[in-house]
């Protein structure tokens, strides 16, 4: 067993990675992942911090790697928010903490799991410990594309690009790894698109499965503007409750932690005010996590919803590609008899537009409206 | 307690949010004590920059005889200080002293409250004015009061004009009493206040969902002019196609059953089914995606935010007008 493991189909990036551990000629200060959601960014980053700390180059089992992995070695620091946003704050501490000298391991590793997230303020100010490195502090960026990350970051780090693994091997890793069923491990795969968190997610949760299908049944649920409306009102409706599932409990433990941290009595019904503000800060945080949960999960189902158009489309081109929802066939050769393939390049094109209206931060209702709409399949005169 | 009080009681509190209501209430309260001892002293004392033991300190006897009044403002803001020296004191009354409250809202001083009304203080509210009738409830009684008729309409215009804040409301209305003769009628308000709209984006969208390109655009503009951020224009745009929607959706039934179904307040599905006559599913949804493109254009996604909404209301507008035709 090997700390590559989990980088799945990566084969190019992995040998580049195994080379800058034994050749010290070959290695760099900074380094910048990019590749789609899920082609496993941030696992081969952590991978690589493994190797870097771990004696034997990577051997996967020893203490170095594992802690280096699961993110909790003292010398590897992994960045991830579940908000919007890195603020300059965040980015100014790391700048301190990139000067330490690695205190057990062999490198300082910083990992900025969402390097597309940090905001202009906070890469302006990562610039100059990415230019001037500190001997033994290694930088790894991951982001989506090369796009989303400032060009004078860019400049600075070295580029891997990692690609979409075969649906194959990732339900290859799921089988090995998580001891999930092969049949279900290929239809995880696939109608995740090869997304391997996503798909260990399908392939695991019976709710995760239900969702998917629900989404996909929209496709044919629309027939008037009415319904379309309705529709995306469900589909927002969906992700909020999911929300307030995942967050509820969690929201109320992180409260209940933070008043016995500041030693105040939990039950009282009014706290002094230097607690209140505490406790507000605290829920302001929450709720901008929850805000990206739901943005996510809608995004999500977005992405199901333009697989099966995709489906239908290649069934119309007659492409020799396999289908994404192998499962829902009937569903896709309805849609492919009542679309042609421009409507259905068009309903694609409307799923894309909404995605970047969410993400420019129109309401997602009003954008999911809009985008349903265009759904409706074409009046036959 | 039913024949007219003939003394103010020691202790007056003064509640409710509005505060031109509360300052009349005040100005009341001293007048009737003025009434009987036309040389009470008043005090007055804010919540904000309130030094430590100024209520003790004033309501203490002086040298000289005579009342006092203390009036103290804005109890929802007070410190701990004040609010102690507000409880001493209500525990121990002067007896040559009257001591006004005044609390706006919230629960902070609601302990100060407690007691004054547990010593049986005489309690006089200022309650919010809200909506439209409330105001034009409000208007009509300004000018009885002043022993002056005015009709409807012109109160309708006035509270058009300058109803968004009570106050402004209230000396437009005195202006009125003092600068014209006779019968108030809506010409009369026109030459004072005509061409002044309080224009929000609800009556924006309302225009626009009627058809109304004008009207639409002339009270975009005067939002724009007074300070009304375009954002909010554009959800309400889409707040209300969506509330056309999904009412023509529903079909036929009672609106009270409507709007449960549909988490809407009956008035809105009413509103609604009055405003679709001129609408179809085909209108809707292209002025729906010209609202969707606005949204994006006004965050940023588009050059000139107010643009970008006067392009989507003229869409609406158009859509609206050949789906009536169609």
């Amino acid at each position: 067993m090997t700390v590559w493991r989990d980088v799945v189909g990566q084969s190019q990036t992995v040998a580049t990675l195994q080379r800058a551990v034994s050749d010290p000629d070959s290695m760099t200060h900074a380094w910048l992942f990019t590749g789609p959601p899920g082609s496993g960014r941030s696992v081969a980053a952590r991978a690589f911090a493994g190797a870097l700390q771990c004696p034997q180059g990577g051997c996967g089992d020893c203490r170095e790697c594992r802690t280096a992995m699961d993110g909790t070695h003292a010398d590897v620091d992994v960045i991830a928010t579940e908000g919007l946003s890195i603020s300059v704050r965040q980015a100014r501490d790391l700048v301190a903490l990139a000067q330490l000298r690695p205190s057990v391991g062999r490198w300082r590793v910083i990992i900025i799991e969402d390097a597309d997230r940090l905001t202009e303020h906070a890469a302006n100010a990562l610039l100059k410990v990415l230019e001037e490195p500190v001997p033994r502090t290694v930088w790894m960026l991951c982001a989506p594309s090369l796009q989303d990350v400032l060009i004078t970051i860019r400049s600075r780090s070295r580029h891997l690009q990692l690609r979409t693994p075969p649906v194959k091997k990732v339900a290859e890793l799921l089988v090995e790894r998580d001891g999930v069923d092969p049949g279900m491990a290929m239809y995880a795969a696939r109608a995740s698109q090869s997304h391997v968190g996503l798909a260990r997610r399908l392939a695991r949760d019976e709710g995760a499965r239900i969702r998917r299908r629900d989404v996909i049944a929209m496709a044919s649920r629309i027939t008037s503007v009415g319904t379309a409306v309705g529709a995306a009102a469900d589909l927002v409706k969906i992700a909020e409750e999911e929300s307030t599932a995942a967050s509820t409990e969690r929201d109320a433990r992180e409260i209940a932690q933070l008043k016995e941290v500041l030693g105040v009595d939990p039950s009282a019904r009014t706290q002094p005010p230097h607690v209140r503000s505490q406790i507000a800060a605290l829920e302001k945080e929450q709720k901008t996590r929850a805000k990206r949960f739901v943005r996510d999960m809608i995004d999500r189902s977005l992405m199901d919803l333009l697989s099966i158009y995709r489906d239908a489309l290649m069934l119309h081109t007659a492409a020799p590609v396999e289908l994404i929802n192998a499962d829902g066939r009937a569903e896709v050769d309805r849609l492919a008899r009542t679309m042609g393939p421009d409507d259905l390049l068009r309903a694609m094109d409307a799923i894309g537009l909404a995605r970047e209206r969410i993400e420019a931060n129109v309401p997602p209702l009003l954008a999911l409206e809009a985008m349903a709409i265009e759904l409706r399949p074409p009046v036959r005169h | 307690m039913s024949s007219p009080q003939t003394a103010v009681p020691p202790l007056v509190l003064v509640t409710g949010p509005e505060g031109l209501l509360a300052e009349r209430a005040v100005a009341a309260t001293l007048r009737e004590l003025r009434e009987l001892t036309p040389d009470v002293e008043v005090i007055r004392l804010t919540a904000d920059g309130y030094e430590p033991g100024a209520v003790g300190m004033h309501a203490a006897p002086s040298l000289f005889g005579g009342d006092k009044a203390i009036v103290v403002q804005g109890l929802e803001e007070a410190g701990d200080e004040l609010q102690a020296d507000l409880l001493a004191y209500v525990a121990a009354p002067e007896p040559s002293v009257t001591l006004l409250v005044t609390h706006a809202s919230g629960n902070r001083g609601k302990r100060v409250l407690d007691a004054m009304r547990k010593a049986k203080a005489r309690v006089l509210d200022a309650p919010a004015v809200k909506t439209d009738r409330d105001k034009s409830d409000f208007a009509t009684n300004e000018f009885r009061v002043a022993r002056r008729k005015a009709t409807p309409d012109a109160v309708r215009a006035l509270v058009e004009a300058v109803g968004q804040d009570l106050r402004e409301l209230a000396s437009a209305c005195q202006q009125l009493i003092a600068d014209t003769e006779g019968v108030i009628d809506e010409t009369v308000v026109l030459k004072y206040h005509g061409g002044k709209v309080e224009a929000t984006g609800f009556r924006v969208a309302d225009a626009a969902v009627a058809g109304n390109a004008g009207e639409s655009l002339r009270l975009l503009r005067h939002a724009i002019a007074v300070g009304v951020d375009p954002v909010p224009i554009v959800a309400v745009l889409a707040s209300q196609l969506r509330q056309l929607v999904r009412v023509g959706a529903a079909g036929r039934g009672r609106s009270a059953d409507l709007a449960r179904d549909l988490g809407m307040a009956p008035w809105q599905v009413d509103k609604a089914r009055r405003s679709l006559g001129g609408w179809d599913g085909e209108a809707l949804a292209r002025s729906i995606q010209a609202v969707a493109a606005a949204d994006q254009e006004v965050k940023g996604g588009g050059r000139d935010p107010v643009f970008a909404v006067e392009r989507a209301i003229l869409t609406i507008c158009r859509e609206r007008s050949g789906g009536g035709r169609g």
